[in-house]
């Protein structure tokens, strides 16, 4: 393995281009993750020289948007961490139920596995007629995958494990239609999506919700930045709506924390007061 | 003042009586922060702080995110994350995909150290069934860290540290019985 030319002081140079040429700000994100996936980029693509590698995210916009699908990660699953999804069944989703309309909004929702296992759990409740699931990431080639509702059918074992753990009583493959090595999910279920791009570090609250979801995104970011983006969260949540985070993530040293109490054990937290 | 050194100790099949051995030699004034990166397979989630807390007087504790490293401290790597090392001795998780059929990867965690510690990195590579590891111990070594592997004449499962020493010249082979006294004599320099 080659010794890197890429230090963290080669991406606070990278970071820096791109903010002022792009306008988009990654000078918050934590940067250790950064370095490491820039680092795989850099050697992927072949660069001979940094000093390369930085004329071409200056001066060819294509190759920026590869440097922004490549260094988000993008690593999800369905029904992830079952358990989680149990909580969402028996304690939260009864709770939306009495609302005459449910909003749900996925922040970073990568390829939509989350939005998708959020979909069949609100139909096995019966709530999904009445809801809205609003799908969010910086990279729009994750989007496109996400609204498509397509992935591969080798993952459906693993999903449909994670399914009947997660409380599941049906037939996990009812809900898709196996093609060849793809699955495509029901359009039952992507009728209810709304997908689009939208960047947590510069965009604002778009809606009011009843439940944000975002797990595993804050941890690529600084604390001043999750603050900011927590606070983001809390304009965009009904007061009792819900706000569920990564498994290694907490509400705990945020600004916001005073007015959220949370669920059992779960990275699950209720608004209680407004702001 | 904010630690400039850290040990690092790798581990799969094989490596933990290794290390709990390891632990029980050392004392609280160790004066580095110490981070284990075992594969776990999903087993011992919960118990395995308890079963280093029984072997050691110093603090054990699973890794959060943006923690600062504190000296005198050992570090567990959480279960389906990997660990990095922030510049300013902190830990970020990263949930990316997995290297080595491994999440967490000793591979990440010893590049990542090596990006912030440098020369004040040691690492060490044990028993394991796995190739992870033997990349980022060149790295460390490369950035003018310490590298020691488990002799695989004496390891458990010797593959992971023999795939080390094929890829690089570790500065120390350790037989299993002189890795406690080794780490320790670590502690006087």
């Amino acid at each position: 393995m080659d010794k890197s030319p890429i230090q963290y002081e080669e991406v606070e140079l990278l970071l820096n281009d791109l903010y002022a040429r792009y306008g988009y700000d990654f000078t918050e994100y934590s940067k250790a993750s950064l370095l490491r996936r820039v680092q795989r980029l850099f050697t992927l693509d072949k660069f001979p020289s940094f000093a390369e590698f930085r004329y071409r995210l200056q001066t060819d916009s294509q190759y920026f948007r590869r440097f922004v699908e490549e260094i988000t990660v993008n690593v999800t699953e369905m029904l992830r961490d079952p358990s989680f999804y149990r909580i969402l069944r028996t304690t939260i989703l009864p709770v939306l139920a009495t609302y005459p309309f449910i909003r749900i909004w996925h922040a970073g929702c990568s390829t939509g596995e989350e939005v998708y296992s959020m979909a069949i759990l609100l139909k096995e409740a019966g709530l999904l007629h009445k809801a809205l699931l609003y799908g969010t990431d910086i990279n729009p080639q994750v989007i496109d995958k996400a609204r498509k509702g397509i992935f591969p059918v080798t993952q459906m074992q693993k999903y449909s494990e994670n399914y009947i753990q997660s409380g599941g009583v049906h037939d996990f493959s009812s809900y898709y239609t196996a093609n060849y090595h793809l699955a495509k999910f029901d359009s039952s279920l992507t009728g209810k999506m709304i997908f689009s791009t939208h960047n947590l570090v510069s965009d604002f609250s778009f809606n009011e919700f009843q439940l944000i979801l975002c797990r595993n995104t804050l941890i690529y970011f600084e604390r001043a930045l999750q603050s900011k983006v927590f606070q983001l969260f809390d304009y965009s949540l009904e007061n009792f709506g819900y706000l569920a985070l990564g498994s290694k993530e907490s509400l705990r040293f945020s600004p916001i924390a005073g007015r959220y109490r949370q669920v059992g054990k779960e990275k699950i937290w209720r608004k209680v007061h407004e702001a | 003042m904010k630690p400039d050194r850290l040990l690092v100790i790798g581990g799969s099949a094989g490596s933990l009586h290794v290390i709990l051995s390891l632990l029980a030699a050392i004392g609280d004034s160790f004066p580095m922060p110490v981070l284990v990166v075992l594969h776990r397979n999903g087993v011992f989630d919960s118990s395995l702080e308890d079963l280093f807390s029984s072997r050691t007087n110093m603090s054990i504790k699973e890794v959060e995110e943006k923690e600062p490293l504190l000296n005198g401290t050992v570090y567990l790597c959480p279960a389906d994350y990997h660990v990095l090392l922030e510049t300013d001795r902190s830990f970020s998780l990263d949930y990316s995909e997995r290297v080595h059929f491994s999440r967490p990867s000793i591979d990440v965690t010893f590049r990542s150290a090596a990006d912030v510690y440098g020369s004040g990195l040691i690492c060490l590579l044990l028993s394991g069934g796995n190739a992870d590891g033997a990349d980022g111990m060149q790295y460390v070594q490369e950035r003018g860290g310490l590298t020691l592997v488990q002799d695989p004449a004496t390891a458990e499962v010797p593959y992971m540290p023999q795939q080390a020493i094929t890829r690089m010249k570790p500065d120390v082979i350790l037989p299993t019985g002189e890795i406690p006294g080794f780490i320790r004599g670590l502690g006087y320099k």
